[in-house]
Order: structure tokens, then C-alpha cells, then sequence
């Protein structure tokens, strides 16, 4: 177990090294605090003695161990736009985001489960052959487009009359056809105060509302992928000898759908689901820029936007952290629920 | 039990093979009416977008053309619409139609374009990696490894955001497509390598490829010659899919406003430039070029999963 | 009567370009602890026999006819609930393959105790302590440890043991063993066709063994079925069958077999293959392969070509040949009536 944890934490150092390099070569060639501190008015020579000061016309090797030094601590300098240290902001706009993205990956986990396992025991069954068709058409749908297409019918609604109104039957297909709206979609409401930065959506109805449709949005692209990978993965085990030799056994169906099967299929899930965390965080960008969820993502486009290096290496090298804990943690559950992992080793 | 013996092709006989395989194609063609469908709309979305420039009724670039007195016309089927304008106009007074038109030709072409370049990345770096193995392959599929853990939208959004810091705005719109091409294509070549490394794999330790080295042929023969062919179906299987990819991520950039400019719009720069508009009713601008996305990735997406049902090759997973 | 008794049977693959016939009219019995092997070449029918014992043919498969009784009961169109009592309890089976057939993400223990929790009413200490009894019967070393092993943790031939192990746990009636040995390393597998030999006569459990290889039958079991094509060929007494074989396909077998051979020729193998199910010959299955169509005087036995033959007792066999049935008939002249 030891030897495991250590052969991880050394891979999880390589990966925040090459993620450090990468950031810092942003920072130093892209931005230029002298710039951002004085303004076009000082004078060349008195720029030039400041960036002595600061140690800008060190090697290279020596300005990247201080910010890597710096790193460390956390500390990534000023941000331009909101002039506080990097660090605060990031962390100020992280629980937003991390609430998102628990709601979603929780409507995922709780979807895709069942869904996959249904589909995949009754293949030939008209609901999963529904569920297959909306998969593939949700595959196709930009998370974007999901949230406008949820904004327009849920936030401001839709109304549309092509039945005589006059009729009772024509009144009420006219309501099956048009939406209510008013669902919030701008922002995440009065979130309640937990501590520190934390304020959670979690804790009031209210709150809760206001997810709704991020969640939705941001689950509508992971979901049905994963719904076609359990139910592809869990095909093929359900194809193998020892879930025949379970069928053998006389033991029942339940069981070998939920303990032989499921516990196969999961393997192949867990890894492709550590994997799609990433993309998960990149989607947030996309997911909190339409709804205007006050998040990193939405922070993080601010920053490119207007162009606060100091607040995009930041953001850079914390997204990095959580992508390397999370695929560290993701690796460790593979580890303990496939056996074939020797503690020390790769899979056999 | 078809599909298994098209997948064991022998080296010797490649036009035999491909024959074989085209037959089979064909033949499941004909039975599957949703590809059928779907390579119809295809070849109908790649005709609209060769054919943008006859087929529609303004030419959005030529300021000249619009008139911004009529923006925010809706469709034809709405009340208040005017007829020149089918689809509508946008906000600024472009007409719909043929914006999509130039919209879904830029889309396209940004799509294979970057699918080509990553095919070609993705192509070299994966049969390097499987064929010579050791520090080449560890070091390459960990940079793959890494890439991927940080998903490839983000790294495009990354490498767009910092293209567009160090070109500056002007210029970053001025060359938006091959730029774009570029970001995308370095952002999704790992799954190719993946792909493409998995199946020299497989194949490396096959007997005909013990043999051409015994016959001593050198490594680049080998790999280019006798394994790339054998590669082909799963490389033809992911392409479909990463184009309906490459379309995406464009869109998502653009839609952060970080890919193609609104005087030169894409499919997802539309949707982008339609979104400010929709709380004030005007819905059509950023759905119905949404929507013709949707049909466009959907489509290829079909076509997709329909050639890996056929070709049924063991995709890396993950 | 008999423990098992097989009468008809006819299990068919529905395909979409028709009915594949996997088997046809297939009988046998088997008396309570008997040990029966079923012998062919791959793909003549033998393991979809052994699966459809306990309905447990995959999808496009389906029994088309014929029936099954298994201590006076119809397993045939029997519910699963009541075949599921059945499987793994009364009788129970063994699989080819030792590496694909445990669970891989399940200790031994578990998959040993499931199946007593399947059909009996136990805690799980006394399921542990019973399963702990049955690695011991398999002589595998340090049982005890082997329970919390996980399946990759065990070479092939223990992993072997283990199944048998689990096939023992609910002292079944019979075991039905396809290929046990097959996927093992050859000097293991006598080690465990002994055991399972060993196993049998010790309870009195009755064996289907199914097999390609005639040296097991004739050491393990006391009867014999031959299969080609689907069809039972030849069946008897084991010793009597490989003493005197009576149908051509079965005598090639014999023939096939390496010590038959003279040292230094090639092994006398029967020409051709057998042919595949959905595009079966007329008349008898095996004529396109067997040297007895023509009769030695020159002139052809056309039944071959346009009949399917039926059983002739020959001795305590019984073999499907019409040139069987032809030399029967001329040896006891007058004519007496052959059994069909």
C-alpha cells in the first residue's frame, strides 16, 4: 500500500511540475508587471532599475525555483482586475464551482447507473432503445446550446398556440406544447453562509432552484456518455464465462446483474470517469459563463478577457492540484475495488 | 462473424481485403436507414457549405449588403417577418440563411481541418510510441496522459486564450481559422496516439510483422507499410467522431469568444452573438443556428456509431 | 428409470438468415452415479447439449423439441425460478476454462459462499466452514488462506480445483464437466481428471463429461456417446465403443489417434472436415467424409446420400450407420427386424 501511495504522489509531483513550468512560461513571457504596476509614463531606465529590483533579469532557472518557491505557498502575486492576492480570488469563486460540480457529477452517478445496467440487461427493450436514442442526440448538443435551450424554455418560457385556443382540447395541447418559465438561470441567488469564503446552495430550497439548471446543463453532455459506456462495458461482461458459471451456480439474477456484473463493468467506468473530471471542470467555463454562475470558470474567462496573467497562472495551477488529487483518489478506489491491482504494481 | 474475419486481414492480400471490407461496408449500408440518412444530410450540410456563396441570398462579410434597419426580423412563420429574409436577420441586420450558410461552411472547414492535423500528430506520435516502445512511448503517452486528465477542451481554451494574448485580438480574428485549426488539432491528438499506439500494439505481436523484420526491412517500412494498413479501421472510427468533436470545441470557443470573430462568424460565433438577444424574445438568432449544429454533429455522430458497429474495433478506452 | 433421462432433443439457433439445427434428436440416460462422456470433434454439438441440460443455451438459442427429465421432473419449459433450484445445487457444472470462469473481482470465499446462501438456508460461518471442507476435499494446500485469495492469485490448475470445489459444494446428483482439462497444462491435467474421478466415485455423484479426448473417456466413463454434426452417432458401453467402434466416423477417431499410428507415417486422419450446421449434407451428415458409400463390390450405398439412418443394435452399441445396418441385416439372414 505504502509503495502504491508513493509511486502515486511521485507521478502526482511530475504532472504539478510540468503543470508549474507551463504556467510560469506564461508568466514570464506574457506578463509584464512593470507594466501593470507604473504605467507607460516612467521612464526606460527607471523600469529597467525596477526590474532588477524584482529580480526579472534573473536566469531563468533561478525566477522559476522562487515562483515555484512561491507556489508552494500558495502565493501567485496580485490579480489586476480585482487588486487582492490571486490566491483569495480563486478561492472566493472555488465553492461555487465545486458545488456545481458535486450536483452534477450527483445527478450523473444517479442516472447513469441504473440507465446503463437497464439498457444493457434489456437491450432489445423499447425504452432502451429511447434511452440510447436520446443519448446519442445528447452526445450531439454543446453544453452551451443545452443551457440557452433550458434558459429559453424554462427561464423565460415558451408559449406557442398552433391548436385553437377556444376548444378545451386545443387550450390544453397548447399547454402540453408551451412553458411556465421562471426557473432562476442569472447567478446562484442568496446562497447560504457556511464559513470563511464558503457560501453554499445547498442548505436552502431556495438555493437548490438556483442549481437546477446549471446542473442540468453541465450533466447534459457526461450523462448520456456514460450511459453508453456502462451499457457497453457491462454488455460484454454479461457475455463472459463467469457470469455463466454465476447462471450455473443457480445463483440469482439480481445478484449477478448487481454484484458480478456491476462490480466488472465499474472498473473500466472508474477510469474513464477520472479522466472525464477534467473535462467536467472545462465544461464549468462554459456552463457558468451562460448562466453567469459566479464560479472559477466565469472568473477564469474575466481573466483571459482582460488579460490577468497573474490571475489565469492561478487558476491554471489550481485547477492542475484538484485534477491531480482527484486522479489520484479516482486511481486509489480503482485499486480497491479491483483486486487484480497489486498494491505495489500495474493491473495484471 | 463477418465483421471478425474482415478484422484479421492478411498482409498479403491488402486489395483483397479492402475489397472484402468495402463490400461489407456497403452491404450494411444498405440495411442501416439511419446512416443512410445521416450521409444524405452530411453530404447536404458539405453541398450547402461548398455551395454557400451561390446559395445564399446575401453575402454577410459585404457590409455593403446589410441594412441595419431590418435586424431582428424573425422567421418567415412568425408574425412581422418579411420574405427576403427567411430564417430572419440578426441584430445586426444579416440575414439568417446565409449567415448559417458561411457559418456551417467555416464550422466544417475548421472541423476536418483539425481533425487532419491531429489525425497526422496523433498518427506519427502513436506508431513511434508502440513501434520503438521505451522512454519515446513512456515519454509521449505520459504527455498524452496529462493532456487528457486535463481534458481537451480545456486545453484548448488554454492555448486559445494565450494564442489570442500573445497575437493580440486583431490579429488572432485575422487569422482565426488556421489558428483554430492549429489550437484544436494540438489539443485532441492524444486520443489518435492512444488509439493508434493501442492497435501497433496488437498488432506488433503478430507473426507477418516477426517476419518482415527477420527479412531485416527497416523500421519505417515496418511501421508505415505493414502496420499502419492494419490500423486503419479504429483511426476511420475515431476521425467521425473527433470531427463531430473539432465542430464542438470550435463552437465552444467561439461561444467564449475566444474563436471565430462575429464579422466572420461560425456556426458557434452565431449562437455566441444570438445569446445577448434571447431575453428580449428574439430566440431565433442563437436557436435555429443551435439547431443546425445539433443536426450537423448529430449526423456525423450517427454516421459514427453506425462504422463502429460495422468495423467493431477495440477502441482504447478512456 | 433413470436419474436424467434425454429424449428428442432438438435445440436450434434462431439467426436472421433462419434456424441453425444445433442439435437433433438427441437421447441418452444416465443412472444415479454414472459416469457418461460425450465425445466429437468442436463445434459437432457437445457443449450446447451440456448448457441446454439446464436451459442455459444464450439468446438466439432455444429448445425447439424433445424433452429433459432429471428425477422425474421436466426441465424442459420449466420456470427459472425452479431451474435456478436446480442449477448449482442438484446438478452442477464445470466449465472449460479456469481463468474465465471465477469472478475476477471476487474472493474465493465469496464465490463459494453465494452459492450455498443460493440454495440453502445458512449463516455465512457455516457456509465458510463448509466451503472450507470442500477445498480440502480438492486438496488444495492451505485452504483456509485460499478463501480470502482473489482468482488471480491461483495458477490455472488451482483455480481448476476451486471449481470443482464450488461444482461439490451442494453434494449434487450429477456433475456436468465440459472440457475440464482442456485449457490446462498437460501435466496438470491428469492430476485433475484423477481428482474429478476421484470426487465422483468417492459421493456417488453421476459425471457427464464432455470431451474431444478419447483417452479420458476410456479411463473415467463407463458409457459413451458419440456426436457428429449435431446427432448422436454411436453409443454404448465405453469399452466396448473403443474396443470395436462400429460407425466409420468413429473408427477414424480411433484411427486419428497418434499411438495408432505407424511410427514414422502421418497420423491417418479423416479427410475433410465437418461441415457446418446451417449447411448440413443430405441423407447421413458424415458421407461427404466416409469411405463406405461405395460398397466393396463397387456399387453405391444411395441411403447414404438421401437417408437419414437411424439406430442398429450392434452388441451392447448401438451405432446410426446405414452400412452397419446393411452388414447386421446380411449376417441374420433370414430376414429379421432391425431396431430403429
Amino acid at each position: 500500500m505504502i509503495a502504491f501511495l508513493i509511486k502515486r504522489l511521485f507521478h502526482a509531483l511530475l504532472v504539478m511540475f510540468v503543470i508549474s513550468i507551463i504556467a510560469f512560461s506564461i508568466q514570464d513571457n506574457l506578463g509584464d508587471p512593470i507594466q501593470q504596476m507604473v504605467g507607460q509614463s516612467v521612464p526606460e531606465s527607471e523600469r529597467e532599475a525596477l526590474r532588477e529590483e524584482l529580480g526579472l533579469n534573473d536566469p531563468f532557472l533561478v525566477q522559476y525555483l522562487r515562483f515555484a518557491r512561491n507556489a508552494a505557498q500558495l502565493d501567485f502575486g496580485y490579480s489586476y482586475i480585482f487588486n487582492e492576492p490571486t490566491t483569495e480570488v480563486v478561492l472566493r469563486h472555488l465553492p461555487a464551482t465545486l458545488e456545481l460540480v458535486a450536483a452534477t457529477t450527483l445527478l450523473i452517478v444517479l442516472l447513469s447507473v441504473p440507465i446503463g445496467v437497464y439498457s444493457a440487461i434489456k437491450p432489445r427493450a423499447l425504452l432502451s432503445r429511447f434511452f440510447m436514442g436520446v443519448s446519442i442526440v445528447g452526445i450531439s448538443i454543446p453544453v452551451f446550446l443545452t443551457a440557452i435551450v433550458l434558459i429559453q424554455l424554462f427561464a423565460i418560457g415558451v408559449t406557442w398556440s398552433p391548436f385553437p385556443a377556444d376548444t378545451g382540447w386545443g387550450s390544453w395541447l397548447n399547454g402540453l406544447l408551451s412553458t411556465e418559465g421562471g426557473m432562476p438561470a442569472y447567478g446562484r441567488g442568496d446562497p447560504v453562509h457556511v464559513f470563511g469564503t464558503w457560501y453554499t446552495n445547498f442548505a436552502s430550497l431556495d438555493g437548490l432552484v438556483y442549481l437546477v439548471l446549471p446542473a442540468i446543463s453541465l450533466a447534459s453532455i457526461m450523462l448520456p456518455l456514460f450511459i453508453r459506456l456502462i451499457r457497453a462495458e457491462m454488455l460484454e461482461v454479461l457475455q463472459s464465462e463467469y457470469v455463466k458459471f454465476a447462471r450455473a451456480k443457480g445463483i440469482r439474477l439480481r445478484r449477478i446483474y448487481f454484484l458480478h456484473a456491476l462490480k466488472n463493468t465499474m472498473l473500466p467506468v472508474i477510469t474513464v470517469g477520472g479522466v472525464q473530471i477534467g473535462t467536467l471542470v472545462a465544461y464549468t467555463i462554459l456552463t457558468e459563463t451562460v448562466f453567469q454562475w459566479p464560479g472559477m470558470g466565469l472568473m477564469f474567462l474575466n481573466a483571459i478577457n482582460r488579460s490577468d496573467i497573474p490571475l489565469i497562472v492561478t487558476y491554471l495551477m489550481i485547477v492542475g492540484l484538484i485534477f491531480v488529487i482527484t486522479n489520484t483518489l479516482v486511481d486509489l478506489i480503482y485499486g480497491l475495488v479491483n483486486p487484480t491491482v497489486k498494491l505495489t504494481g500495474k493491473p495484471a | 462473424m463477418s465483421t471478425e474475419t474482415s478484422l484479421q486481414p492478411t498482409a498479403a492480400l491488402p486489395s483483397r481485403w479492402a475489397r472484402f471490407r468495402d463490400s461489407y461496408l456497403l452491404y450494411s449500408f444498405r440495411r442501416d436507414l439511419i446512416a443512410q440518412v445521416s450521409l444524405a444530410v452530411f453530404i447536404a450540410f458539405v453541398a450547402c457549405a461548398v455551395l454557400a456563396p451561390w446559395l445564399a441570398p446575401m453575402n454577410p462579410y459585404d457590409l455593403a449588403q446589410i441594412d441595419i434597419l431590418a435586424s431582428e426580423l424573425p422567421p418567415f412563420w412568425i408574425d412581422g417577418s418579411d420574405p427576403a429574409y427567411l430564417l430572419g436577420t440578426d441584430a445586426q441586420g444579416r440575414d439568417l440563411l446565409s449567415t448559417i450558410l458561411y457559418g456551417a461552411r467555416v464550422s466544417l472547414i475548421i472541423g476536418f481541418g483539425a481533425v487532419a492535423l491531429q489525425a497526422l500528430l496523433g498518427v506519427v506520435f502513436g506508431l513511434l510510441a508502440g513501434y520503438l516502445g521505451g522512454r519515446i512511448d513512456a515519454f509521449l503517452m505520459r504527455l498524452a496522459d496529462i493532456q487528457l486528465s486535463f481534458s481537451t477542451l480545456m486545453v484548448a481554451i488554454v492555448v486559445g486564450a494565450l494564442v489570442k494574448a500573445i497575437f493580440g485580438g486583431a490579429t488572432f480574428s485575422a487569422y482565426a481559422v488556421p489558428l483554430l485549426v492549429l489550437i484544436i488539432g494540438l489539443a485532441e491528438w492524444p486520443q489518435y496516439a492512444r488509439t493508434v499506439r493501442a492497435s501497433v500494439l496488437a498488432e506488433k505481436g503478430k507473426e507477418y510483422v516477426d517476419a518482415a523484420r527477420t527479412m531485416g526491412l527497416p523500421s519505417r517500412r515496418i511501421m508505415f507499410r505493414h502496420i499502419l494498413p492494419n490500423t486503419l479501421s479504429p483511426i476511420f472510427v475515431i476521425s467521425t467522431v473527433q470531427v463531430a468533436n473539432a465542430i464542438i470545441s470550435e463552437a465552444a470557443l467561439s461561444f467564449l469568444g475566444l474563436g471565430m470573430p462575429e464579422t466572420h462568424p461560425s456556426l458557434g460565433s452565431l449562437i455566441k452573438s444570438g445569446f445577448d438577444y434571447i431575453q428580449s424574445g428574439s430566440w431565433w438568432i442563437t436557436l435555429i443556428p443551435g439547431a443546425v449544429l445539433v443536426v450537423l454533429v448529430l449526423v456525423i455522430n450517427l454516421l459514427g456509431d453506425w462504422l463502429r458497429d460495422v468495423l467493431n474495433p477495440r477502441l482504447y478506452k478512456g | 428409470m433413470s436419474l436424467l433421462e434425454v429424449n428428442h432433443l432438438d435445440v436450434r439457433f434462431a439467426l436472421r438468415r433462419g434456424d441453425v439445427k444445433a442439435l437433433r434428436d438427441v437421447s441418452f440416460s444416465l443412472d444415479r452415479g454414472e459416469r457418461l462422456g460425450i465425445v466429437g470433434e468442436s463445434g459437432a454439438g457437445k457443449s450446447v447439449a451440456a448448457f441446454t441440460l439446464l436451459n442455459l443455451i444464450a439468446r438466439p438459442g432455444y429448445i425447439a423439441g424433445g424433452s429433459i427429465r432429471f428425477d422425474g421432473q421436466e426441465l424442459t419449459g420449466m420456470s427459472d425460478r425452479a431451474l435456478r433450484r436446480i442449477r448449482g445445487n442438484r446438478i452442477s457444472m464445470i466449465f472449460q476454462d479456469p481463468m474465465m470462469t471465477l469472478n475476477p473481482v471476487l474472493s474465493i470465499g465469496e464465490q463459494m459462499v453465494e452459492c450455498l446462501k443460493a440454495h440453502r438456508r445458512i449463516g455465512r460461518r457455516e457456509a465458510r466452514a463448509i466451503a472450507l471442507r470442500k477445498l480440502e476435499q480438492v486438496h488444495i494446500p492451505s485452504p483456509e488462506a485460499r478463501l480470502d485469495q482473489y482468482p488471480h492469485e491461483l495458477s490455472g490448475g488451482m483455480r481448476q480445483r476451486v471449481i470443482i470445489a464450488i461444482a461439490l459444494l451442494l453434494d449434487p446428483d450429477i456433475i456436468i464437466a465440459d472440457e475440464p482439462t482442456t485449457a490446462l497444462d498437460v501435466t496438470i491435467q491428469a492430476e485433475i481428471m484423477d481428482l474429478l474421478l476421484e470426487l465422483c466415485e468417492k459421493h456417488n455423484v453421476g459425471l457427464i463429461l464432455i470431451t474431444h479426448d478419447l483417452g479420458v473417456v476410456s479411463q473415467v466413463t463407463q458409457r459413451m456417446l458419440v456426436m457428429y454434426a449435431g446427432r448422436v452417432i454411436e453409443q454404448g458401453p465405453t469399452r466396448d465403443i473403443i474396443n470395436d467402434p462400429q460407425h466409420p466416423y468413429t473408427q477414424g477417431l480411433m484411427n486419428a489417434l497418434p499411438q495408432m499410428a505407424t511410427p514414422g507415417s502421418r497420423l491417418n486422419q479423416i479427410p475433410g472436415s465437418m461441415p457446418s450446421l446451417d449447411n448440413l449434407p443430405s441423407g447421413c451428415a458424415f458421407h461427404p467424409r466416409c469411405g463406405f458409400v461405395t460398397r466393396p463390390d463397387g456399387s453405391e450405398r444411395t441411403a447414404c446420400r438421401t437417408q437419414v439412418p437411424g439406430f442398429v443394435a450392434s452388441g451392447n452399441c448401438q451405432a446410426a450407420c446405414h452400412m452397419v445396418a446393411e452388414m447386421l441385416e446380411r449376417e441374420r439372414l433370414p430376414a429379421e427386424e432391425t431396431t430403429r
